[in-house]
């Protein structure tokens, strides 16, 4: 998808087409909000811990720089090797150097958003080295060749059936069972016998301590678990807002992220790594490596109001509650995070001329922000995003893509008219009377009349009408 | 890659240093808030732990290896992995007797022990430092001679639970445990066994950890 530029509504009109799709992601996004709204069932604690887990995030991004170093420090002390990346380029490239430096030739992952956002499988591969997904969603959308369609469940746009019919093409000696059960375990057979002989295992972090060099993993699964204690090698793979300052700040981000994800009161393990193998220990990696990621992250930090997308502790409520997700699925959006916080972050990452259409795949319904563990105002952050594309501040990458003269034109004669009571009469009278002969084909006009009958005019303006029941004109 | 670090934090800190950022201050308290009267905790870790499968067991300290060696009989387990250099392991050993159940010792690295957990060994023993009855949690503790993949890679994990070990939050065991001193390699909490529901929502249990935990409650 690098090659071609991503064309939302094209891909969202193919997805709605597509019933089994909806269907699939309907029920699914059903469920997860019904299960959310249960854990959160006393108002009175979640407004109280929801306050308290932004504060934790507000903290940490006030006083990012100086966190980031303390982390350095307390994980090189831990015996964690740090490494810094401003581009996907060069966290690959340091991926790559672990990798070769070790002759690793098979690589289990965990799951990590950051991986995907530097396309890392495909460049493994490319070098000539197996790299295998390890969580079950994870690994089915690999074995399928496609991208993950949430970032809590990756392959939730199949169904079970769909799923048997791949393990049966893929898997040796899989049966045709279409039974979640059956698919689960052979995964497991599968699975294992691959952490037993990996080279390397990589993982995401879910936060990173800085008080104490700590990363926390969290998942169901325990093959986040199997990736950074089997494996020689470890290599942790972190965004650089990930940081929180203290290990008290950890229980906050724990309790809701769960919740809100999947609606369960914790995931099955919460894994927290201090560092490699220590003397003495019999099981553990011996290397632990902690990439630390920028990709665009120190620029949107950069403005005071984009910043707070950088709360984000990567739950996925926001798609599971948006209706545009939930209709379209998470591949309409071509990108790494579909979805609304997708829809404002993405765009940041990888600039307006190429993602200039997502901030607009949204009702500005405000559903997301009010379910958001850690407050992020994600419409006002959209509309910020869609004054940047055509009135650019310089704040994000590629402003200004989306600026037309003709728009433009439309809108300063919109405002000249409001502006003049005289201009105002003259326009009204004007649509009244010749509005309706205005051919539907008319740019800006043909977006909105593509999928829906354009509205008549009045025959006479509310001006009009409101004169003739006797209330003066001002 | 240090021109990286160093463009990164220059960059960081000089955006930070013109638009800086009060945070509001963090209130803990409603996590502090979350109590449980003593004789509720371990009913509600149960509840909570019981609905994502996990199984329990009562035991004394006097019985627990006799308990837990006819529950292994029962379920026909035949081999169990423990760790021998630790005070659970030298009373396992002790109260052992003759059980059908092999007991094998976690004496070596992981490295020489790998082929026969991963494929032969069908349990494994570790002890825990608490529960949280906030949400049904053990608390998992590796050291030196208690590894990691005693409670990972065997089919079954069976944790003790010492009755008297339990706290209300996260946040309550982290504090009185002063865990932010001490952090060891690796903690973990484990609140059941392996669980995924990547295929269609489906629960299935038993992914890649553990298929089944079984929490062994010593009391006092």
């Amino acid at each position: 998808m690098d090659g071609n530029a991503p064309d939302f509504a094209a891909a969202s009109r193919t997805a709605l087409a597509d019933p089994q799709l909806r269907g699939n992601f309907r029920r699914a996004m059903d469920g997860l909000m019904s299960k959310r709204a249960a854990q959160f069932a006393d108002a009175g604690e979640w407004t109280g811990v929801r306050a308290l887990a932004a504060s934790v995030r507000l903290r940490a991004l006030s006083k990012l720089p100086e966190l980031l170093e303390t982390l350095e420090e307390n994980c090189t002390r831990n015996g964690i090797t740090v490494h810094w990346a401003a581009t996907t380029a060069e966290a690959n490239a340091i991926a790559l150097d672990i990798l070769h430096r070790v002759d690793a030739k098979l690589v289990v992952k965990g799951k990590s958003m950051v991986t995907e956002e530097m396309h890392l499988n495909a460049v493994l591969e490319k070098d000539g080295i197996e790299v295998l997904e390890s969580d079950l969603g994870e690994y089915i959308v690999q074995l399928d060749g496609t991208m993950p369609s949430h970032i809590i469940m990756p392959a939730i746009h199949l169904n079970t059936k769909q799923i048997a019919h791949l393990f049966k093409r893929k898997i040796k000696d899989a049966e045709s069972r279409e039974d979640a059960a059956y698919l689960t375990d052979l995964a497991r057979r599968v699975l294992r016998a691959k952490f037993q002989a990996a080279d390397v295992g990589m993982s995401g972090v879910n936060a990173a301590v800085a008080e104490t060099g700590t990363l926390c993993l969290i998942e169901n699964e325990g093959n986040g678990r199997m990736c950074t204690t089997v494996p020689p090698v470890h290599i942790a793979f972190m965004g650089l807002e990930k940081v929180v300052e203290k290990l008290e700040d950890v229980p906050p981000v724990i309790s809701l992220l769960p919740r809100s994800a999947t609606g369960q009161p914790i995931t099955t393990y919460v894994n927290m790594i201090s560092g490699p193998r220590r003397p003495g220990e019999k099981d553990g990696p011996r290397e632990v490596h902690l990439v630390i990621l920028d990709n665009g992250r120190s620029s949107i930090y950069a403005d005071p109001e984009l910043r707070d997308t950088l709360r984000c502790i990567r739950c996925g409520a926001c798609m599971n509650h948006c209706p545009v997700y939930t209709k379209v699925g998470g591949h309409a959006y071509e990108a790494p995070y579909p979805g609304p916080i997708g829809k404002i972050l993405v765009p940041q990452i990888e600039g307006l001329e190429k993602r200039g259409a997502m901030p607009h795949a949204c009702t500005m319904c405000n559903a997301c922000v009010e379910i958001c563990p850690v407050k992020i105002p994600i419409v006002e952050i959209m509309g910020r995003l869609r004054v940047e594309a055509v009135k650019p501040s310089g704040a994000v990458k590629d402003g200004g893509a989306k600026a037309s003269r003709t728009e433009a034109m439309v809108w300063s004669g919109w405002a000249a008219m409001n502006a003049s009571p005289t201009a105002y009469r003259v326009a009204t009278l004007a649509m009244s009377k010749l509005g309706n002969a205005a051919p539907s084909s008319l740019p800006m006009l043909r977006e909105w009349t593509n999928v829906r009958t354009k509205p008549r005019f009045a025959g006479r303006t509310l001006h009009d009408l409101t004169r003739a029941k006797g209330v003066p004109d001002v | 890659m240090s021109d990286a670090r160093n463009s990164i934090l220059t960059k960081l800190r000089r955006t930070r240093d013109s638009h800086p950022l009060t945070p509001p201050v963090s209130d803990f308290a409603p996590i502090e808030a979350k109590r449980w009267a003593e004789e509720e905790r371990l009913p509600r870790i149960r509840r909570l732990m019981e609905a994502v499968h996990t199984e329990f067991l009562d035991a004394t300290e006097a019985d627990w290896p006799a308990v837990l060696r006819e529950f292994l009989a029962r379920e026909g387990v035949g081999s169990l992995v423990y760790a021998p250099a630790t005070e659970a392991g030298t009373r396992l050993v002790e109260g052992w007797g003759t059980g059908s159940t092999a007991l094998i010792p976690y004496d070596r690295p992981l490295d020489d022990l790998k082929p026969q957990l991963f494929d032969t060994i069908e349990a494994g023993l570790t002890t825990t430092r608490g529960a949280i009855a906030e949400t049904g949690s053990l608390i998992l503790w590796p050291t030196v001679e208690e590894p990691r993949t005693l409670s990972l890679v065997p089919h079954i994990h069976i944790a003790l639970l010492r009755a008297d070990a339990l706290y209300d939050t996260f946040l309550q065991a982290m504090r009185e445990q002063g865990w932010a001193q001490a952090m060891p390699t690796n903690v973990l909490l484990v609140s059941g066994p392996s669980k995924t529901a990547d295929i269609e929502q489906t629960l299935a249990y038993g992914v890649h950890g553990p298929k089944r935990l079984v929490v062994l409650v010593v009391h006092p």
